[in-house]
């Protein structure tokens, strides 16, 4: 109860802060307005006025939740207006995005515990590869694959992938050493062979630490998605809603776009640690 | 050859020197000890004397420089996919993922037993360590002592002759030490295994062996070896003893000795 109280103060200092903002920022705006009309405005109407613009530089919240309420309830989701729709689009490349990057992940952190060369060549390319900025390769990627004929969902999972795999390839790489050399001593005086070692110790050794990245991943994928609906001028998706959004100057659709794709990134976050809790019990690693 | 088939280990001028970035380490020089079937051997020093590397040779964990050791007249390699021994480290390491039942079954599935005969052999262990009704408890669900006794029951599941045992109750209180090893002995001499036995506790070495191996570091050498007069049947009293204490001596004048070369330490 105190731990809800808290929350809620949390958020309503933000809500406060926020609506002060609005009011100075669209102010701008509402005095000009008013001069053109030659006429005085009090204080009271530059409140009204400036939470209820049309444009605003920053929409105040009720704006941005009725927005984001219109978009998902009160549109069907077959509609070209629906956020449902577009974050359908959105998650659809997020998800095959993640898998693939889990994999990718998991692949390349087993060749490095087992292969000698890839354990020395592997890692620092991996991390060159998070240095590059993705909003450059993104278009490079995109417009690649366009030219032999892939476009849609793909070259949008192969950004998000591109993102996710990291996360998940350093914490499976200390996740798979994670046992010390008393337990591989153990092991070797039962004479056991290196896939006993692999599946009976050093998997199982690693499952806590693979929940970890793929919560980081799959946050990593959502980002990795729109940033790949970004460049192309994409018509579907939360990445492409932002986009026309900026382009014709609207704000509020922008920031229900911005709020939906953060209500998305928690929702997948939330999932993956509720398949980390059961399957954590399952393996009777939650006390 | 013919010499090292009546000994269960044998080490004729074993030497073990490790490289390392200062230079050679000489973990083990010129030791030769002979361990007999029944035997329960305690190897006592100060660390660096290279009793765990001596164990560890045993196991075929640790590459002997030169000289000469055999396990059941064999090389240690050979013997240990014999299933010659058991081995029970410092640390219980049991899988937190599995349950006390499925951690014991661990070495029985990489040997390859039958679900069957891993179930009766699992029961039969348990019972040997006084763990009945606790397979299907998760290891953090156990004590110390009790986890130990898992690790125990781990290592005899498999029906190796030998017993290596690298400090098992060394992070343990001096009450529950006291308690298992009151139980090892009774386990030792209902078994009728062999026991090697790494040990910084004096009282520890002499309440349990028949022989007690004096080690001195640097390098890693034998000292003295102690052949136990006590008798075979130990209560815990026995440690009031006017022999015990003399053994004890024995033991503490052996450990004075190797040390004995800087007179810093008188």
């Amino acid at each position: 109860m105190r731990k809800l109280f808290a929350v809620f103060t949390v958020v309503l200092v933000i809500v406060a802060i926020w609506y002060a903002a609005a009011v100075k920022m669209n102010a701008k705006w509402a005095y000009d307005q008013a001069a053109r009309a030659k006429v005085e405005i009090s204080f009271s109407e530059l409140v009204k006025d400036t939470w209820a613009q049309e444009r605003p530089v920053l929409p105040a919240p009720h704006q941005v939740m009725t927005e984001l309420w219109k978009t998902t309830v009160g549109k069907k989701i077959t509609s070209k207006r629906s956020l449902i729709f577009h974050g359908w689009i959105t998650l659809e490349a997020t998800l095959l995005g993640f898998i693939t990057g889990t994999l990718l992940g998991i692949a390349l952190s087993v060749g490095i515990i087992y292969i000698r060369a890839m354990d020395m060549s592997v890692m620092p390319w991996a991390i060159a590869s998070q240095t590059v900025p993705i909003l450059a390769i993104a278009p490079m990627i995109i417009v690649v694959l366009n030219s032999v004929g892939i476009q849609g969902l793909i070259p949008k999972a192969i950004i998000s992938a591109y993102l996710s795999f990291f996360p998940v390839l350093v914490g499976m790489v200390k996740g798979l050493r994670a046992p010390d050399h008393m337990q591989m001593d153990l092991l070797k005086t039962y004479n056991a062979s290196k896939s006993d070692a692999f599946y009976k110790l050093r998997l199982p050794s690693s499952v806590p630490y693979l929940f970890t990245s793929m919560k980081v991943g799959i946050a990593a994928s959502l980002v990795g998605t729109i940033v790949g609906e970004l460049p192309t001028g994409a018509i579907r998706g939360l990445g492409a809603r932002l986009l026309t959004g900026s382009y014709y100057g609207q704000t509020i659709q922008m920031w229900a776009a911005l709020f939906a794709a953060a209500l998305l990134a928690a929702g997948l976050v939330a999932l993956v640690g509720l398949a980390e809790k059961s399957v954590l019990k399952k393996m009777g690693m939650v006390r | 050859m013919m010499h090292s088939d009546f000994h269960v280990v044998s080490a004729k001028d074993l030497c073990l020197t490790f490289q390392t970035n200062d230079g050679p380490v000489h973990a083990l020089k010129d030791v030769n000890l002979q361990i007999d079937k029944g035997d329960f051997v305690s190897f006592i020093g100060p660390s660096g004397c290279g009793k765990t590397t001596f164990l560890r040779a045993i196991a075929a964990l640790e590459n002997p420089t030169s000289g000469e050791l055999t396990v059941n007249g064999t090389t240690p390699e050979l013997a240990r996919k014999d299933r010659a021994y058991g081995y029970v480290f410092q640390a219980a390491g049991l899988y937190p993922w599995r349950t006390i039942a499925r951690n014991i079954k661990l070495p029985l599935e990489i040997m390859g037993f039958t679900r069957a005969e891993q179930n009766e052999r699992v029961e039969r262990v348990l019972k040997l360590v006084d763990l009945e009704g606790f397979g299907n408890k998760f290891p953090w669900q156990l004590s110390g002592g009790m986890q130990q006794r898992a690790s125990i029951a781990r290592a005899l599941s498999f029906d190796a002759d030998i017993l290596l045992m690298d400090e098992p109750f060394g992070a343990l209180d001096e009450i529950v030490r006291d308690h298992l090893n009151e139980q090892l002995l009774k386990l030792w001499s209902s078994t009728g295994k062999t026991i090697g036995f790494v040990t910084h506790s004096i009282p520890e070495a002499v309440y349990l062996s028949t022989k007690i191996v004096v080690m001195s570091p640097r390098p890693g050498r034998i000292t003295d070896v102690i052949e136990s007069t006590l008798p075979k049947d130990r209560p815990l009293s026995i440690r009031d003893s006017q022999e015990f204490i003399d053994i004890a001596h024995r033991v503490r004048e052996g450990l004075r000795a190797g040390h004995g070369d800087g007179a810093n330490d008188a």
